[in-house]
């Protein structure tokens, strides 16, 4: 019997997030395979009930480490946490989400176990006995096949990639407490203040719809355009680098090699050229649309479906008629 | 203030990538650069320093023989003195490895902040600064946006999904750039002549303390691989009205996107 899959479930609003999901059925698939364990490792406060649920996605276990001091995320308690816990069970795999806590998180934990990661995973399988990851490179103008030395192999995995299966409703997960043990050395990380930009927009890594603006809006004033259809198909809203560096958008809205990497199900490219930079960061999007009047323009050597035209007449049309369709449900 | 910078010298972002005959990413005829992040971790240590009035800058790094001109740009940039660790024994090193020796160089040394990018363009690993964090038992604030120095703590804006926070460290610490963080300068031609001036100390793995096993690699390549090229798709013809009602209409029914 070998240590078995742990994945460590991020929360928002006492919930775990969709990613948290999309890795338990992926390591249900895996351990399937081979008999093995599914554990969910749960860090927070006041989670217990959260916990529950969590056996019908595929856990059959729940660290649960309910702690105030664990309530906010900081590096140093969770590595804590998490690293006692994996010397006392010796997992094979730990996952997490490539997510803002993922990525400061895993790499401090697989240096604390003295161990590999692969780092924003967009495939993992089995290949005999062996785990394979799969996770792009050069900002996803290539791929990178790559199997763990040594154990707990860790991995981040890319939001929006893997699917969700609800396996068994019935599935009850054994919760076990795990033991809390924090000195005032790994208090030494202490968050002043959070500021949080109040939108009812998904976040752009993990949202099914993206909408994208480049040069071609013309100004700051624009993207309120890209806003209007973004709302309408309950999506979110992105920047090509030209948009960014003008200063007419955030740089947390960048997709790119410079920017975020971002799979969604539709990317709808509004005045965006396609500098190889933005393809790679948008290139595994599953349906891409682009609007541009430039027929040359490169974005439309990948797009699945292009509009050659004026963004001002089509974005106002597309927004209209989705707004229609949405008011319709 | 003592400052150190971790620097990667990576492909340019413009670079297309092709495999080599032996299933690697073709290098030959690549034009390499500074990691643009390790560009923001530079410009700001150069910035402490300078508000701090006193202290140096030290940029690191580990690779082949081309990491050189990197470092004479950090140098020209306006960096102090530079460290090159360069070793046949480096071949295949994974982010294990490369953090055990850039950590090893740094406890040389005595610094009061490391800096680096959050990660590099060419593998996008994200790791190597956080695991020399650990190595070094120091705390880390990750893709940080502003730096304030004061009284031995370091304040720092990071990212957060959906906005930002502001995280507060004892010194010394680690600190990864984000894009935002500053406009990096470009080196003076009076920089670029007094940095062949300026110390490039060369290091091998024996130089520094090290044991056996604190480099072996902890990760296999098995294989790169090209994405499946998309193919160009179907452009909707007509006026903005008609197209868009096309549009909508294969992206409910044919690709089921909405």
């Amino acid at each position: 019997m070998s240590g078995g899959i742990w994945v460590i479930i991020e929360t928002r609003d006492q919930k775990p997030k969709k990613i948290a999901y999309e890795m338990l059925s992926l390591a249900r698939r895996i351990a399937n395979q081979q008999g093995e364990e599914v554990a969910a490792v749960l860090l927070g406060s006041g989670l217990g009930e959260c916990a529950v649920e969590l056996g019908q996605y595929g856990a059959d276990r729940v660290y649960l480490a309910d702690d105030e001091r664990l309530a906010a995320y900081t590096t140093l308690t969770y590595t804590k946490v998490l690293a006692d816990l994996a010397r006392a069970k010796s997992p094979r795999l730990v996952l997490s989400g490539y997510t803002v806590m993922g990525r400061d998180l895993m790499p401090r934990l697989a240096a604390r176990l003295g161990t590999g990661l692969f780092t924003d995973c967009t495939g993992l399988e089995l290949d005999g006995q062996e785990l394979v990851f799969t996770r792009p490179v050069y900002a996803g103008k290539a791929y990178l096949r790559g199997a763990a030395v040594g154990t707990p192999a860790l991995a981040t995995i890319r939001p929006n990639v893997f699917g969700i299966q609800k396996t068994d409703t019935n599935r009850q997960a054994v919760v076990e407490p795990v033991p809390v043990d924090i000195s005032s050395a790994d208090l030494r990380q202490v968050i002043r203040e959070v500021m949080c930009q109040v939108s009812a927009r998904p976040e752009l890594t993990e949202a099914d719809i993206i909408v994208s603006g480049g040069r071609g809006l013309k100004g700051p004033e624009n993207f309120q355009l890209l806003e209007g259809l973004a709302d309408a198909l309950g999506g979110a809203v992105g920047a090509s680098r030209a948009a960014v560096d003008a200063g007419w958008i955030e740089h947390r809205f960048q997709v790119g090699q410079t920017g975020k990497t971002v799979s969604p199900v539709l990317y709808i490219a509004c005045g965006i050229s396609g500098a190889i930079q933005h393809l790679a960061g948008m290139g595994s999007s599953k349906c891409i649309v682009a609007i541009n009047k430039d027929p040359e323009a490169n974005i439309f050597k990948l797009a699945d479906y292009g509009i050659v035209g004026d963004l001002f007449e089509v974005l106002p049309e597309l927004t209209g008629v989705c707004r229609e369709l949405k008011a319709q449900g | 203030m003592n400052i150190a910078v971790l620097l990667k010298q990576t492909f340019d972002t413009e670079a297309k990538i092709s495999l080599a005959a032996d299933g690697g990413i073709q290098s030959e005829g690549v034009n390499l650069i500074i990691n643009p992040y390790d560009e923001f971790a530079l410009e700001e240590a150069l910035r402490l320093k300078e508000k701090a009035g006193s202290g140096e800058v030290v940029v690191v790094s580990a690779g082949g023989p081309r990491v050189g001109e990197a470092l004479r740009t950090a140098l020209a940039t306006g960096a102090d003195r530079a460290i090159h660790i360069e070793d046949p024994a480096l071949d295949g090193a994974d982010e294990f490895s490369v953090a055990a020796v850039l950590a090893a160089a740094l406890k040389k040394g005595s610094f009061d902040l490391i800096l680096a990018g959050w990660r590099a363009v060419d593998d996008g690993s994200g790791q190597v600064a956080i695991r020399v964090a650990e190595l070094l038992d120091v705390p880390q604030v990750n893709v940080v946006t502003a730096v304030a120095v004061d009284d031995g703590r370091v304040t720092a804006t990071m990212d957060i999904e959906g906005g930002c926070q502001v995280v507060e460290v004892p010194l010394p610490a680690v600190l990864t750039a984000q894009k935002g963080l500053n406009e990096p300068r470009y080196p003076s031609m009076r920089g670029i002549m007094q940095a062949k001036k300026k110390p490039l100390e060369h290091l091998a793995l024996s130089d520094l303390d090290l044991a056996a096993g604190d480099t072996a690699p902890k990760t296999k390549l098995i294989c790169h691989s090209l994405p499946a090229g998309r193919q160009a798709g179907r452009v909707i013809e007509g006026e903005a009205a008609e197209a868009v009602r096309e549009l909508v209409r294969v992206l409910r029914e044919e690709a089921k996107a909405i």
